[in-house]
């Protein structure tokens, strides 16, 4: 599984069949979101096969960003079997990611 | 677009980094606020910079900015929001954009204000730094902008016209941001608001909200006699360092830095990164 870009019809099918999953909400218009790009595509190639790293662009899935109560981005969501269990926001280095993946894959 | 160095202010330590790095040969780019906001505009009259005495403090600022321009600096305006190592490049965020380059002068000057109460525990739950950034997740809904700067009027006015219904507060001095799980009110000289979101953009963010790893002493930005700081390609001068906050020492630094940056350049080009 590369990068995957989820919209609102296909998220929840998506991410309850991944037993570990990574979402980055995040927009266009967002210097720090263009900045963290890099390093979750590096982590979906990462870790792919492993954990379903997944995008959700704000401005076309407001729903979403709502639903999960994003407040500021980027906000990146970890689900497991489509349940969150943890949440990083802002700009952090890969180990900040890793290390969540890690202990719970 | 890549840059060998960029220098995170346009005051006398980052203008003086920047023309150092261009006499080096190398690319530089300096990231700021427009020269009217630094602090030294204000000065009437500036008596201890040699050479140059009787000046005030905005025709010592455009003196040192043409000699910039002059020496092939290039220039954005802008606040910078984070910084992150990515291998051997440094990624700099400034707004709804971001730039990199190899190495990374912090010449911003002193962060003057403390934080608010409830600002460091709601960043991200309702306290924002970023207008661009985050004022679309707030459409329709109540917000504050706590403005130290004239481009803040100019992000609340943005915040304004996406439909996020603003109250702004000029320059309060004593603030209080409260909630539960995210924000709900904001206190400043004792008006109490309900909103969901309190954006405070300030002149510049600290040095330690950009550089979260960046190691301080005494409340100022450690660094050795090169103008290196604990964290590898990040260099810093001027007030953000520490006193004498005064422009002959800024330039004096930034003179260092720019040449350390420079140098650090030239060594990981030389190793082949």
């Amino acid at each position: 599984m590369s990068l995957q870009h989820l919209e609102e019809a296909t998220f929840d099918s998506a991410v309850n069949a991944a037993p570990l999953a990574m979402v980055d909400f995040w927009a266009d218009w967002c210097g720090p979101c263009k900045m963290l790009g890099p390093v979750i595509e590096s982590l979906a190639t990462t870790y792919d096969g492993k954990v379903l790293v997944g995008k959700v662009n704000v401005d076309d899935e407001p729903e979403l960003a709502q639903r999960f109560g994003v407040m500021s981005i980027p906000t990146v969501v970890f689900l497991k079997n489509g349940e969150e269990f943890d949440r990083k926001i802002g700009v952090m280095p890969p180990d900040a990611f890793t290390s969540v993946l890690d202990a719970n894959l | 677009m890549s840059y060998e160095v960029l220098v995170i202010g346009g005051g006398p330590a980052g203008l003086s980094a920047a023309v150092n790095v261009r006499m080096r040969g190398r690319s530089v780019l300096v990231v700021s606020n427009p020269l009217r906001e630094n602090p030294l505009w204000r000065a009437e009259r500036v008596d201890n910079y040699l050479g140059l005495p009787g000046l005030s403090g905005a025709e010592l600022l455009q003196t040192l900015h043409r000699h910039a321009e002059n020496a092939g600096v290039s220039f954005r305006e802008g606040r910078v929001l984070n910084a992150m190592s990515m291998g051997s490049d440094w990624f700099v965020s400034i707004g709804s954009d971001m730039e990199n380059a190899k190495a990374v002068i912090l010449a911003a000057g002193v962060a003057r204000a403390k934080k608010f109460p409830g600002e460091a525990e709601f960043l991200g739950k309702g306290v924002s730094y970023c207008a661009t950034c985050d004022g679309m997740l707030y459409r329709g809904k109540p917000v504050a902008v706590l403005g130290y700067s004239d481009s803040a009027k100019e992000e609340a006015e943005f915040l304004s016209s996406i439909h996020c219904a603003v109250t702004y507060f000029d320059r309060p001095k004593t603030c209080t941001i409260e909630g539960g799980a995210k924000v709900e009110r904001v206190t400043c000289n004792g008006e109490t608001v309900p909103v969901d979101c309190v954006f405070i953009l300030r002149p510049a963010l600290a040095p330690t909200d950009v550089f979260p790893a960046i190691a301080l002493e005494s409340g100022y930005v450690a660094v050795d006699r090169k103008m290196a700081t604990n964290l590898p390609g990040v260099f810093a001068a001027g007030d953000c360092t520490g006193g004498p906050l005064q422009a002959s020492k800024a330039a004096g630094e930034g003179l260092i830095a720019g040449q350390s940056a420079a140098a650090y350049v030239a060594e990981l080009a030389r190793k082949g990164s």
